[in-house]
């Protein structure tokens, strides 16, 4: 048979997650293979590009230098599991359990440092470790309010976790449009799988975030503070603002005053009690930071100190995330939760340690070096595809600080079907699950922001360096939908309306009327 | 509602209406150039220029008044210029405004931005800008609340309205040998067809000037104009506490005072001095502009942090 993915290719020592090395079709994907047969390479190639047209319009973009651009969406979804989600879900919600509880000691006791699980001297010489922080109580006792943990999936299909992120996350916003883009253009499609759907995801943050307010406070003013529309994550802010129909606030909008934090409206200065900041620690304030911000609002920091305003995720989150940290998070697993980590780490050499630097600085062309405070894929140096010059240049600025690095093997990360200019081939993806810990319950919603490397053969992912992001479908239970028929309706007459019921039957599919016809004539079908 | 917002619709109106207008003139503009022969291209371009605030072009043709008013987004003047102030003012509430109005203003950037205009024909330019204004302006009539926020806006059309239609109607007075002036005015307020109709086709220029300053039906008129910022002004102090003193006392007292004259006083004087009296309504618009940041928008300007002192 010849289909959509008829002539894909595949390589041994990469996991395809649709197609597997003999050319089938994984489970979970065949529905969207026959589908995408029936309506050939050219029907799927437009509907690709509607998409672009649609996020160009809506303006669902990114600032990338300067310059808006639409976020590109590729047409073919990304298909996980019930049982394999489950695994991921449990496997998240472990890690940012023990996050929180770490983050909870380095704030504050510092256990984890005298029980000597972690030497004292990673946490201090974190650049995100901030003493302004110490001690600083949060409402609810929740620090990682929101968490995106990377994670990508191995030579043999397993998850692991690539990385944490517990300050700012972002890329949420694109889970909840690429979902909506995806129902029009491919409603076919969307309509015979049983997904489970996204859409709460705001509703469940705004609910941790009120439920993160100061004691004593019960109908909290929560706020979502941005830098700004020249921001990268811009979108994402002001969408995340109006669904969750909070004020979308920037530092200027804010001051505080004997240690609250108010907002200038037009009615005067407005108390604020939650603010969802989406500024990095750095710019937040510049009483406590940088003092050449203008982004953020001077003295908030005292202001959540005294408990009378609540920032999420909190100020210092960064130590947790850190490079360098996340080679100790299994050990902090089994530390505060006692168990094993459900989801493995990807293999880490810590450049401090002196056997390990000497291993990975013989071995630096066939390693992957990634400065631990790095994001976007900045500063990563991929050992076989480096020239001779750039590992010599590496071998000096890792030996001068050996604290700033960390070394892993080059994982050949997984693989999906990618609209490209050729038709559809395997591009390498990673997955962002994004979890909310409302204080009771870590949340992880289901499905998560999937990032595909447009490039062939590329391995970073991120939107700054030309990646596009895929829906990322989490199937319940075997995935199937079965046809729901339309109850079969009683035609009643109301008086002289039959302009009405005329005009509906109008609207409806001619087919469709046919069947009701039939099934009136038959009276009851039964309960669908 | 925070101050920074409540510019932000503001201008939205103000932005949104200007691109509307500058399209009307424009159009009318190039259509009076094809229309009538003896008029004198560079003295009426030059007029054009003046009232819209841009003095010392050399010896302008239509494709100088094209660019600055038309598709150039460098030109601070320009239609595209004006609408892309409104988008970038939705930009920045884009929490606060509609999703579908949203869409609308940005699919219409979309349709404008990189001097894309400057490639369609001229008169399709100007109708696209109109349409699409009048798209989002039903758009957001029909999707937004009409709260404080909604207010804001029409507060801020009604007021760029009042001072398009008086630089629409001086340039006409300076126009005013050419026998086509009037009624090109009364097509540059989109009046025509309803002046036709009220005053069954024989009219002359000063009942024109009438119709569009005082006509109580028109939309468009400057008294309909005046009275709906003055009401939406009102139903802002209302929302605030009905303070009814101070600065905006001071933007409602400069409305009703510009509206009492029109009103009240004179025609015939009015058109004697019709220049200076259309000058005097632009600097009410903008006293009353003034009034109305500092007295609801403030604090919203940037803030500098300087070694502890904001």
């Amino acid at each position: 048979m010849t289909g959509a993915f008829t002539d894909y290719p595949t390589t041994p020592s990469i996991y395809d997650e649709t197609v597997a090395h003999r050319g089938e079709v994984r489970p979970g994907y065949e529905q969207i293979a026959t589908q995408f047969d029936t309506f050939g390479l050219e029907d799927v190639r437009n509907r690709g590009e509607y998409v672009s047209k649609s996020y160009h319009d809506q303006g669902v973009t990114f600032d990338y230098e300067g310059e808006e651009r639409p976020f590109p969406l590729d047409i073919v979804p990304r298909v996980i599991d019930a049982q394999t989600w489950s695994h991921v879900e449990a496997g998240v919600a472990q890690r940012v359990t023990a996050l929180e509880a770490f983050l909870a000691d380095v704030y504050g006791p510092m256990q984890i440092i005298t029980d000597r699980v972690i030497p004292r001297h990673i946490v201090t010489t974190s650049n995100h470790y901030h003493r302004v922080a110490f001690d600083i109580q949060p409402g609810n006792g929740v620090r990682v309010h929101v968490s995106g943990i990377d994670l990508i999936r191995d030579g043999e299909g397993a998850f692991r976790v690539l990385e944490d992120n517990v300050r700012i996350p972002s890329g949420v916003s694109y889970v909840l449009t690429n979902r909506r883009a995806m129902t029009s253009t491919l409603p076919e499609v969307v309509g015979t799988h049983r997904i489970r759907p996204v859409a709460a995801y705001p509703s469940r943050l705004l609910r941790a975030l009120r439920a993160a307010a100061p004691s004593g406070i019960t109908d909290p003013e929560v706020v979502v503070l941005t830098p700004g529309p020249y921001n990268s994550a811009y979108f994402e802010h002001s969408l995340l603002a109006r669904l969750m129909g909070c004020r979308l606030v920037e530092g200027r909008d804010l001051v505080t005053q004997g240690g609250r934090v108010l907002m200038r409206t037009t009615h005067g200065l407005q108390p604020v009690h939650v603010i969802y900041r989406r500024v990095d620690d750095d710019f937040l304030d510049p009483v406590a930071f940088r003092n050449d911000s203008v982004l953020g609002c001077p003295g908030v920091l005292n202001a959540a100190r005294a408990g009378n305003v609540t920032i999420a995720n909190a100020v210092g989150n960064g130590v947790a995330d850190d490079k360098l940290m996340y080679s100790y998070v299994p050990d902090i697993i089994r530390y505060y939760l006692g168990e094993e980590p459900i989801l493995p780490n990807v293999d880490t050499w810590r450049l401090e340690d002196p056997t390990h630097r000497e291993e990975v600085l013989d071995r630096l062309d066939e390693l992957v070096l990634k400065p631990v405070d790095g994001s976007g894929g900045k500063g990563i140096v991929i050992g076989p595809q480096a020239s001779r010059a750039e590992l010599d240049q590496l071998r000096e600025t890792v030996s001068a600080s050996p604290r700033g690095w960390i070394a892993q093997p080059v994982v050949q990360l997984s693989t999906v079907p990618t609209m490209v200019d050729d038709g559809l081939r395997p591009r390498h993806v990673d997955l962002r699950p994004f979890a909310i810990n409302d204080g009771e319950k870590v949340w992880v919603l289901p499905g998560g922001l999937t990032r595909v490397a447009l490039g062939e053969g590329e391995l970073i992912v991120n939107s700054s360096r030309g990646g596009g992001s895929k829906d990322t479908w989490v199937l319940s239970g075997d995935g199937r939908r079965t046809r729901v028929e339309p109850r079969a309706q009683r035609q009643v007459q109301i008086g002289t309306a039959p302009q009405v019921a005329l005009k509906r039957s109008e609207a409806e599919p001619a087919e469709q009327e046919q069947q009701q016809q039939q099934q009136l004539a038959d009276q009851e079908v039964g309960p669908c | 509602m925070l101050s920074r917002i409540a510019e932000s619709l503001f201008w939205i109106g103000r932005y949104l209406e200007r691109a509307e207008d500058t399209s009307r003139l424009l159009e009318v503009h190039l259509t009076l150039l094809l229309e009538d022969p003896v008029v004198d291209e560079e003295a009426t371009s030059e007029v054009l220029l003046r009232v819209m605030g841009i003095d010392g072009e050399a010896s302008p043709d239509h494709q100088t008044v094209l660019q600055l008013l038309g598709w150039d987004e460098t030109s601070l003047t320009s239609m595209v210029a004006a609408f892309y102030g409104a988008r970038e003012s939705a930009r920045r509430s884009r929490e606060t405004v509609s999703l579908e109005m949203w869409e609308a203003v940005n699919t219409t950037w979309n349709m404008m931005r990189g001097n894309r205009l400057q490639h369609v024909p001229a008169h399709r330019a100007c109708q696209l800008v109109r349409e699409r204004c009048a798209v989002v302006g039903g758009i957001a009539d029909t999707t937004m609340t009409h709260d404080e926020g909604w207010q804001y806006m029409m507060l801020g059309r009604q007021l760029e309205r009042v001072d398009m239609t008086s630089r629409i109607i001086e340039s006409a007075a300076y126009n005013a040998e050419s026998p086509y002036a009037w009624t090109q005015t009364l097509r540059a307020c989109g009046a025509h067809h309803a002046f036709i109709r009220t005053y069954r086709g024989a009219a002359t220029d000063a009942q024109a000037a009438e119709f569009l300053l005082l006509d109580r039906m028109f939309p468009r008129s400057v008294l309909v104009s005046l009275q709906a910022a003055e009401d939406a002004l009102a139903s802002l102090e209302s929302t605030t506490g009905g303070r009814r003193t101070g600065l905006t006392g001071e933007a409602l007292r400069a409305l009703g005072r510009a509206r009492a004259e029109l009103e009240f006083g004179s025609l015939e004087e009015t058109m004697a001095h019709l220049p200076e009296r259309m000058s005097r309504l632009q600097r009410t618009c903008s006293a009353v502009n003034d009034a109305v940041s500092d007295h609801y928008f403030d604090g919203a300007g940037a803030s500098v942090w300087r070694a502890g002192v904001r």
